[in-house]
Order: structure tokens, then C-alpha cells, then sequence
């Protein structure tokens, strides 16, 4: 078994765009529930606005790249207004479930085929990204993502993160995304706007008899958490193809353990959660099928390698139980309300 | 408690009302008027008030058997429920359809029953909450701390000197979680306080704290009446509604059965049927069960 | 703070920009020449084709596909007349029938101009090893075989009862959960799947003509299992006073981890239990009904009556009614909570398992997240009752039940879930209560 190269591999998930995705949609998982209590459980649907967007404002309205990012995060605000405006007033797990619906429904209609020409259906899209086009499929085309890299070909870094300047452009750009995004977080949420927010998550009522405008605030949260989900959802679609499959409810409940393995009421939390949740995958996803091989464990490759997700779940529920700060979080800050 | 041992003798504001006192009388400056009111839930009508007036810069006392309607009655008229019918005004402005917090930023401010303290924020974030004034509160404003800073040191100033007061100022960074249930009630209490209101609503303010407590907060309640504020709460503690009320209110089955001045109110038999019971004479406390203190000679 | 006015008017223009943007793209969804039409897309092989008359594609006709394992999907060619259904199995045969009703008037099947060879609008294809198969009709002046609308409409009402009266079985368990413990279990949905797993193995063990005993047996199982959870889980949650939201994520960590061992175990493929390819029978018109159906429809009606006895007469059924009413007044009033929630896991599970190998049947197949893909319908169907109480969820059940078979005689079929799902979110904003549950109070 080569225990180095898993280690090695396990590692440079560090550094993957995935990853940062994941602490991005944490991130606005964070403001929904951790600071603002929204119990948002549809978040792979704004995510899958934020690549769906981008990709169709590439491919479709023919924007630059650039622009059609914009689409993706409009869209997702959009989607935040839509489902605010009306669910908002409603009790914390009634929003679980229409936000649920609202991203299922977001899911089907990018995968049915009425709409093949514009979100490619099953298939979903590809090729949107420019010269060299995406890793699985390199397709020619100019004035795309890949071609705004500055940084000339070859490969760069040390093992395990020795790789060529498209995937460091996308590092960096994601890295970017996310030091921008997790200093603004902090910001909003030391200040009195978080303190506002803060409180609706302990009591509305009680922050509505003070005189704010507690839905509006509410909404301001929903925005916000949002269109960080859809940063992420482009971070993955600026990486690769995009594909109704990656958005379905699994992707919610895996971004909720990364967010709640960090701790969910706090800024670095979603970040680190995010890690530890791929680097964890990454490493049983190797280690259990290389076991497998080595006849270590009785059964095949391909079960072996589901035995992570089984241990996803698993986290979840003693982590709800026994740690719902999350691994690094205050025991004061305890986020669930009873 | 015995309130004739209270070192200063609160003064009673008198002459509130207009013409002969009944049910629904009029008065001389109203701040708050509600009229045929009424909400019902399923076959049960919670509140059906006919007509009621709550005199400025007075205190006033809404009493009533439970389940008389009264939190139902506060409910309404902030804007947390809404009536089947009515109409209700504050400062002469209708507040029909008018939302909560529109309410309380006219400077109707109420408290609730149960007590909703903020678990999970410090005891000075929840009283800096209460602030009206603080710009940083904007999404926009919020992220440039230069705007707020400022602004936030001198709100918590003010918090300080109101939670000296209320005896919470050694608890003001612990997690309001952390408090007793009379704390939260004071907590509650105070923060309303920060938002400097024209008329404070407090329901049932002194239940669950201790009586040492509630004499110093009689004298700060009597002092926001100095200040210029109107006060209307409910309390089921007649020893504190006859030493500090102006005017009392009776609720029963969501009407208004009768009102007046304290000691003419439980007087009138109606009231001591419905609600006060025969023995009030004796002890009050007993009545009510929430005072358990050894009397100290005859009340008034 | 001044957010109110000018946010409000500003939420108000974009509340109808965004109206407009819906109903945009809804005309667009509704008016847009059809794309080729693509049903089950997530299915691995495909049966594709064309249908032309005299050369010339034509749109909108009804093409059915039906295999083994009960297999059935209905598709309508698009502008040039093309359809594709996505199916479960290759090295099978597909039956692929095209609904001459659907054609334009007076125009039937006829034979393929180029081969002479005389053609039925009924055709059996064999998917071969390649995964995809394509079967086109050439249409003309002729006879037809009609499958009027009425009977088109009666099939789904039918189906769609079938449906619904499955998805009562397990809306009812998770509904009296709800109001018995608060919880909105998403683990429910693997409870499901539970049932039908469990038949797949012990018949796996025990032989096809076991199939009887094997249900049983998996209901037995089923019942250790809620019972189990509740022992092992739920109930220590509810002694160290877990808040709600905790608990709903205990129970999506629950489903995750249920769900990836069903995996683990049967794999990602789809799997039959046996009877599903048993014929249908034509009932009247062209109505036609498998006797799985049948005994599927009477059993789940059988049971729900059962239960529905249970729930009224019996004194836990009643303690149960008590105490979604009201926990702490019929804990107050001496009713023994935990045992009565104990029994609700038991019955909430065993109806949540048996409706899990209706779903087997009527889906078909087996697969480790069947019951994943009708969580949210089941939720729909609590919701629009009224969550927490039973007899709602029963309505609400039959309701989204045959709102989603029929919702495909106008829709694409692959967009048949949304019309539930839009349904669960209207009913959340506009009646949370529920048809028949009740308003609480606030603050
Ligand atoms: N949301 C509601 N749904 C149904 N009934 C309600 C609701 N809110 C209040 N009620 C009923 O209305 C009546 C008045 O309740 P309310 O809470 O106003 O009484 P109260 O005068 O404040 O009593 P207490 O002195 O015990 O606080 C009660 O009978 C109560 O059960
Ligand atoms: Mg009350």
C-alpha cells in the first residue's frame, strides 16, 4: 500500500477548488444559520445557480467570462428574493423544507429536457471555460477563463502541490474569492448588523419588539449566504463542467457537516470544516479501497470506497449530539436554540 | 413587601379622566385609545374591548384573572397579532396594520410575559440591541467600523448606567443564557429602557423577582414617570399596583369591566368577585401567591 | 436604520421583475417548440426514434415504453418528431408502443416505405449490449388503434391513486412522529427503502416463491428497526432535551449514513423483486392494470383502514392523538409519552417498510436511494395536510399521489415532481397549517 502517495494526494485537496467551494457555501451556510438561524437546507441550489449561470452566460448570451460570473450571482440573488420574500415569515424547519423543494425543483428543472439547448439536460455543459477548455474536456474557444491566466504555462509548486498554471490560476483566483469573503463575513458579523442578526437567531420576537426590521434583516442574511453559495458554485464550474448530478440534496447536507465540523457560528469555522471534511474524504476514499486491495478488509474496491460516506453521516449525528459548537467552537457559542 | 413602610410615598397622579368613571371612560390626554377590539381564536373571543383609553405620563395597571385576554390585549396592540376587528392608535396615529417593529419605533416598546432574553449574546449586546441610534446597523454602514465605533462606545455608556441600576452591570459580559429567571426579566426590562420609549408595556415585570429588587425598580418605575414616560403593565402583585398605579384596568373574559383609581377599583365588587376574591383584606399576597413574605402590619 | 420604506417598495419592483422572470420563463418552458424530448435521462441506455410522416417529423405523439420488471415510460416526439426514453437495463426488450390517438387526424402506423414491412404502433425493440437502441414509425393514411383520453385520464387517476395510497403509508408514519416527538425526520425516506431492501435480500436467500414470507419477515424487520432507532437514538436525544433543529440534523446524518450502507451493500444499480414484470390486465377501455398493482392498492387500502382503526379506537391510538395535540398537557394528564412515541416509531416504521416495497413495485426497482427520490413528496403530502396530523397526511398523500401522474398528461414527465414540489411550497406560505392542522399560538 502506498501510504505516502494517499497521504500526498489526501493533501492536495488542501489546495482544491472543491474544497474552497465548500468553505465558500459554508461560509453563507454560516450567515443563514449560524449568525442569522435560517435553516437553509436548498444551498446546492444556489450553488448550482452560480455555475449554471456562469456557464450559461458563456454559452448562451455569449458574455465574457467575467460578466457572465455576475449572472450566476444575480441569479442566485434572484432565487434568494423569491424564496425570501414569502418564506421568511415562517417557522425555522417549515424554511428546511421549502428551501429543500426550491433547490430540488431548481435541480429538475436544469436536468429535465425541455431546456436541453440552454442547460444541456443529463449531459449538462461543457466547454465554457475557453482554450484548453475544462480538465475532462478541452474544448478550443478564446476569450475564456483559462485564457485571462497571467501565469505562463509550466508546472509550479512542490509536491503535493506541483501542478501547471491553469490549476494555480484557479487556486489563486478561489483563494482570493475566499480571503475576500471570509474578511467581509468577519466584518459584517462583529458589527452591529451582526448583533442585529445575531439576536434574530435567539429571538425574533424579542429583536421585532426592539423596533428592527427583523425581515428585512432576515432577508439581508438570505442575500448574502446566497450569493456566497453561488461563489462557490462558480469556483466548481470555473474548475470544471457543470452537471445537475453535482447539485442534488447530498451536496446541502455535506456542505452542513463541513459547516458544523468547524462550527457553524463562527468565520473560520466553514473554512476549516471544509478542509477537514475533504482532506477526510479524500483519505478514507484511498485508504479504505487500498486496504481493500491489500486484502485487509473483505470486500471490494467499490464498497470500500462508499464506507466514507457512511462515515460522513455518522460525523454528523455525533457531531450534532456531542459537539454542536463544532470542533473548534466556544461551548458558549452553542447555536441550536431549543 | 409592605409598601406604607416605603420611605418615599410615590405621588399619584389623579384627575386622569373625563366625566364619570365606567368602563371605557374617557381621558384627559390619551396616548394610546383602542376601540372595539376584538380577536378571537376559533369559538373563543380572547379579547373584545370595547373602548379604553391609557392616560399619559401616568402609570397604569391592567389586572385581570388569567386568561383574561390581557398578553392577547398587549399582543394586539403591538402588533404582534392582529384583531378580527378594531381600531387602535398611538399618539392619535392608527397603528392598524401597522407591523411590530413600526410600533415599537413610534416608541411603543413592551416587554413579553415570557421573557425573551437573547440566550446567546452577552448581556450588554442584548442592551446595546435596544439602541435606536446606531448606524452601524445598516448593512452597508456596518462593514466600515470608523462609521459605528464611536456611536457603540457611547451606547454602552448608557447601558452601564441602566444596568447599574437594574443590578446587572457585574453580568454584563456573561451570556444573558447564563442569568436567573428574574435576571432575564430585568435584562428585559432594561434593554426596553434603551430604546427610550414614550410608553413602555411591560407584562408582568415583576414576576420572579425578589421583593428587595422590586422596591428599588417600584422607585425607578415611578422615576420614568418623572422622566416623562407612560407606563401601562400587567401584575397579578395588587401590593405593587396599589402603591404605584395611577390608574388600574380590569380585565375578565377579554372585556374591560371596570377602571378607576386603585383604591376605588378594589373596592367595586365586581372586581373582587371576578378576580381580587373576598380575602383581600387580609393579604393580597396570598391571593396571588407570589408574596410569601411575613406581613409587617396592616396595608393600606 | 431607515431599511423600511424604500426597501420594501424596492423588494416590491423586484418581487415583480421577478414575477415577470418566472412567468417568462414558464411561457417559454410551455411555448418553445419541444426540444427532443428526453425522459428518465438518468437512466444508463436508451431507446430513441423518430417519428415521420412521409418524411416529415412529427410533433407531440405519445410514444410508450414498457419493459421488464415492469418498466414504463411515456414520451412525446418533439418538433422533428424525435423521442428518447432513457431505460434501466441493456440485453433486454422494450415494448414501444405509439399512441395513435396522439396523431394527427386520420393518420395511423403504417409500413416503412423502404422495406415494405408492415408495422403495428405496437413494436418490441432489444437493447443490445451497445446500451441504445432506435425504433422509428413511419405514419400514414390508415387504421388506427386509439387510446382516447378519457382512458388516458382514467389510467392516471388510477395510477396515481396507487401512488398516493403508497405514499400515505409512509406520510402517515412520518407525520405522527412529527407530532409526537417534533421531529421532521428526514431518515424516513430510508426507512422506506428499508423495506424494500430488506425483501430484495431475504428473497435473495429465501428463493423467488418465498416472496410472501420475505415481506413479512421485512416488515418484522422494519418494526426493529424503528423500534431500535428509538431506543437506541431518539429517545436518549429526548432525555437530554436535544432541541428540534439538533434533532433534524441527527436525523439528515441519520439518512446519509443509512442511505451510503444500502449502497455499500446492493450497490448503485437498480434491482427487481419478483412479480414486477407481471402482465398487465385490461380492465376496461384501454385501461390496464398489473395484478401487482391490484393487490398493491388493496393491501395499502387494507392497511391505512387498519391503521385508521388503530388511531381512533384503540387507547394508544387515542394517547397518540393526545399527544400531538398537546405533549405536555397529555403528559401532565398521565399518558406514558415514551411508550406511546415508542410505538409510533414501531407503526411509523413497519408502514414506512411496506410502503417501500409497494415503491419497489410501482417505481420499479430497488435502489439504495428509492427513497431518497419520494422524501420530499412524502414531506408535500404531510405538509399539505397538515404536518402532525395522520388523517391529513392520508388526503394529502392520495392528493400528491395522483397530482403527479396526472400532472404528466400535461407536463414533460420529467418535470412531474415540480408540480408537487411547487404545491408543498405554496401550501408552507399560504396555509403552514396544513388542510387540516390548525393555527398555534404566537409569541
Ligand atoms: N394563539 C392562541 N390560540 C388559541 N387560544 C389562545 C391563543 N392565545 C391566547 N389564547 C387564549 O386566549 C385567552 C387569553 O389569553 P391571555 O394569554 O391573553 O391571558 P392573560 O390575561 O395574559 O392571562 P395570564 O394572567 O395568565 O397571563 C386564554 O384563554 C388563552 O387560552
Ligand atoms: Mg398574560
Amino acid at each position: 500500500m502506498d501510504f505516502l502517495g494517499i497521504l500526498s494526494s489526501t493533501a492536495s485537496f488542501i489546495l482544491d477548488p472543491t474544497t474552497m467551494a465548500y468553505a465558500l457555501a459554508g461560509l453563507g451556510l454560516a450567515i443563514h444559520f449560524g449568525f442569522a438561524g435560517l435553516l437553509n437546507m436548498g444551498m446546492a441550489g444556489f450553488m448550482a445557480l452560480g455555475a449554471y449561470g456562469y456557464a450559461i452566460g458563456i454559452l448562451t448570451f455569449g458574455l465574457p467570462w467575467y460578466l457572465a460570473a455576475f449572472v450566476g450571482i444575480g441569479a442566485s440573488i434572484v432565487f434568494a428574493l423569491i424564496l425570501g420574500i414569502p418564506t421568511l415569515r415562517l417557522r425555522g424547519d417549515y424554511l428546511a423544507i421549502v428551501t429543500i423543494a426550491a433547490a430540488e425543483i431548481i435541480r429538475l428543472l436544469l436536468l429535465t429536457a425541455v431546456f436541453t439547448d440552454v442547460t444541456g439536460s443529463a449531459d449538462g455543459l461543457t466547454g465554457f471555460n475557453g482554450t484548453g477548455g475544462t480538465v475532462t474536456n478541452p474544448t478550443p474557444g478564446a476569450g475564456g477563463f483559462n485564457d485571462a491566466n497571467p501565469i505562463p504555462s509550466g508546472e509550479y509548486g512542490f509536491e503535493p502541490f506541483l501542478d501547471n498554471e491553469r490549476t494555480w490560476f484557479i487556486r489563486i483566483v478561489g483563494m482570493l474569492i475566499l480571503v475576500g469573503a471570509t474578511f467581509a463575513v468577519w466584518r459584517l458579523v462583529n458589527s452591529p448588523w451582526g448583533r442585529v442578526i445575531k439576536g434574530i437567531r435567539e429571538d425574533e420576537d424579542a429583536v421585532r419588539s426592539l423596533g428592527k426590521n427583523v425581515f428585512a434583516y432576515k432577508m439581508q442574511a438570505l442575500v448574502i449566504g446566497g450569493v456566497l453559495g453561488s461563489l462557490g458554485g462558480l469556483l466548481l464550474a470555473l474548475s470544471t463542467n457543470v452537471n445537475s448530478s453535482v447539485y442534488v440534496t447530498s451536496l446541502t447536507f455535506f456542505i452542513w457537516t463541513a459547516l458544523l465540523l468547524g462550527g457553524a457560528a463562527t468565520v473560520f469555522g466553514p473554512l476549516v470544516g471544509s478542509v477537514i471534511f475533504w482532506t477526510l474524504q479524500a483519505f478514507l476514499g484511498l485508504v479504505f479501497p487500498a486496504l481493500a486491495k491489500a486484502g485487509l478488509l473483505p470486500f471490494s474496491g467499490i464498497q470500500a470506497a462508499q464506507i466514507r460516506f457512511i462515515i460522513v453521516g455518522v460525523i454528523l449525528v455525533l457531531l450534532v449530539i456531542f459537539r454542536p459548537q463544532g470542533i473548534f467552537g466556544n461551548k458558549k457559542e452553542l447555536t441550536f436554540v431549543k | 413587601m409592605s409598601s406604607s413602610s416605603q420611605s418615599s410615598t410615590p405621588i399619584k397622579s389623579t384627575g386622569l379622566h373625563v366625566g364619570e368613571i365606567k368602563p371605557g371612560v374617557a381621558k384627559k390626554d390619551p396616548i394610546l385609545v383602542a376601540d372595539g377590539v376584538r380577536r378571537q381564536f376559533g369559538g373563543l373571543v380572547a379579547v373584545d374591548v370595547a373602548h379604553v383609553e391609557i392616560p399619559r405620563n401616568a402609570i397604569t395597571a391592567l389586572i385581570g384573572p388569567n386568561g383574561a385576554g390581557k398578553t392577547t390585549f398587549f399582543n394586539l396592540l403591538t402588533g404582534f397579532d392582529t384583531p378580527n376587528e378594531g381600531k387602535w392608535s398611538f399618539n392619535g396615529k392608527s397603528l392598524a396594520g401597522v407591523s411590530a417593529f413600526k410600533v415599537a419605533r413610534m416608541g411603543l416598546i413592551r416587554t413579553f410575559q415570557l421573557t425573551k432574553a437573547l440566550a446567546l449574546l452577552t448581556v450588554m449586546d442584548n442592551m446595546k440591541l435596544g439602541s435606536t441610534e446606531q448606524p452601524g446597523e445598516k448593512l452597508g454602514a456596518s462593514l466600515f467600523p470608523f462609521i459605528w465605533k464611536k456611536k457603540d462606545e457611547e451606547i454602552e455608556t448608557q447601558a452601564i448606567e441602566i444596568l447599574t441600576r437594574f443590578k446587572l452591570d457585574t453580568k454584563k459580559d456573561d451570556f444573558a443564557a447564563s442569568l436567573s429567571g428574574g435576571q432575564r426579566k430585568l435584562l428585559e426590562m432594561a434593554r426596553a429602557l434603551m430604546t427610550k420609549p414614550e410608553l413602555v408595556m411591560l407584562d408582568e415585570p415583576m414576576a420572579g423577582v425578589n421583593p428587595a429588587l422590586t422596591e428599588s425598580l417600584l422607585e425607578h418605575i415611578l422615576n420614568l414617570k418623572k422622566e416623562g414616560m407612560t407606563v401601562l403593565f400587567v401584575e397579578h402583585d395588587m401590593h405593587m399596583v396599589r402603591h404605584i398605579a395611577d390608574w388600574v384596568i380590569v380585565m375578565a373574559e377579554g372585556r374591560v369591566v371596570a377602571e378607576g383609581a386603585p383604591d376605588e377599583v378594589m373596592k367595586n365588587p365586581a372586581v373582587i368577585d371576578a378576580y381580587l376574591g373576598s380575602h383581600q383584606d387580609t393579604d393580597l399576597g396570598t391571593v396571588t401567591g407570589r408574596i410569601t413574605l411575613p406581613k409587617k402590619g396592616k396595608d393600606s | 436604520m431607515n431599511l423600511t420604506a424604500t426597501t420594501r417598495r424596492a423588494m416590491g419592483r423586484l418581487s415583480a421583475a421577478v414575477g415577470a422572470f418566472v412567468l417568462a420563463f414558464g411561457v417559454l418552458a410551455l411555448g418553445a417548440p419541444a426540444h427532443a424530448d428526453v425522459v428518465n435521462p438518468e437512466l444508463p441506455y436508451k431507446v430513441s426514434g423518430n417519428v415521420q410522416n412521409e418524411g416529415i417529423g412529427v410533433n407531440g405523439v405519445l410514444v410508450t415504453v414498457t419493459g421488464g420488471g415492469g418498466f414504463s415510460a411515456e414520451v412525446s416526439s418533439d418538433a422533428e418528431g424525435k423521442w428518447t426514453v432513457g431505460v434501466p437495463e441493456r440485453n433486454a426488450d422494450y415494448t414501444v408502443t405509439v399512441d395513435e390517438s396522439t396523431l394527427p387526424d386520420g393518420i395511423a402506423v403504417v409500413d416503412n416505405p423502404e422495406t415494405e414491412f408492415v408495422e403495428s404502433n405496437v413494436q418490441t425493440v432489444t437493447v443490445g449490449p451497445g446500451g441504445r437502441v432506435a425504433m422509428n414509425f413511419f405514419i400514414g393514411q390508415g387504421e388506427r388503434n386509439t387510446v382516447s383520453m378519457v382512458d388516458q385520464i382514467v389510467q392516471r387517476l388510477i395510477s396515481g391513486l396507487n401512488f398516493g395510497l403508497m405514499l400515505a403509508l409512509a406520510s402517515v408514519g412520518l407525520s405522527l412522529i412529527y407530532g409526537t416527538t417534533g421531529i421532521s425526520n428526514f431518515a424516513h425516506a430510508e426507512m422506506v427503502t428499508f423495506g424494500a431492501v430488506v425483501t430484495f435480500g431475504l428473497v435473495g436467500i429465501l428463493g423467488d416463491s418465498a416472496l410472501p414470507l420475505a415481506i413479512v419477515l421485512a416488515i418484522v424487520l422494519s418494526a426493529g428497526l424503528g423500534w431500535g432507532l428509538d431506543a437506541g437514538l431518539w429517545k436518549p436525544l429526548r432525555k437530554r432535551n436535544t432541541g428540534l433543529v439538533q434533532l433534524m440534523i441527527v436525523s439528515i446524518g441519520l439518512s446519509l449514513a443509512i442511505r451510503y450502507m444500502y449502497q455499500f451493500f446492493i450497490g448503485g444499480g437498480t434491482e427487481q423483486l419478483p412479480g414486477s414484470d407481471a402482465p398487465q390486465i385490461a380492465l376496461f377501455g384501454s385501461v390496464k392494470l398489473s395484478v401487482v398493482d391490484m393487490v398493491s392498492m388493496g393491501l395499502s387500502i387494507l392497511l391505512i383502514i387498519i391503521f385508521g382503526w388503530w388511531l381512533t379506537y384503540t387507547k394508544i391510538g387515542k394517547a397518540t392523538r393526545a399527544i400531538s395535540d398537546n405533549p405536555s398537557l397529555a403528559a401532565a394528564s398521565g399518558i406514558d409519552v415514551d411508550g406511546v412515541v415508542r410505538v409510533v416509531w414501531v407503526i411509523g416504521s413497519v408502514l414506512a417498510g411496506f410502503s417501500g416495497i409497494l415503491w419497489a413495485y410501482f417505481r420499479p426497482g430497488i435502489r439504495w436511494d428509492m427513497g431518497g427520490q419520494i422524501l420530499l413528496l412524502i414531506f408535500a403530502a404531510t405538509t399539505l395536510g397538515g404536518l402532525g396530523t395522520a388523517y391529513g397526511a392520508l388526503i394529502g398523500s392520495i392528493i400528491v399521489g395522483i397530482l403527479v401522474e396526472a400532472s404528466s398528461l400535461i407536463i414533460p414527465s420529467d418535470l412531474k415532481y415540480v408540480g408537487a414540489l411547487v404545491i408543498l411550497i405554496g401550501i408552507l406560505l399560504f396555509r403552514p397549517q396544513g388542510i387540516f392542522g390548525r393555527k398555534e399560538r404566537v409569541g
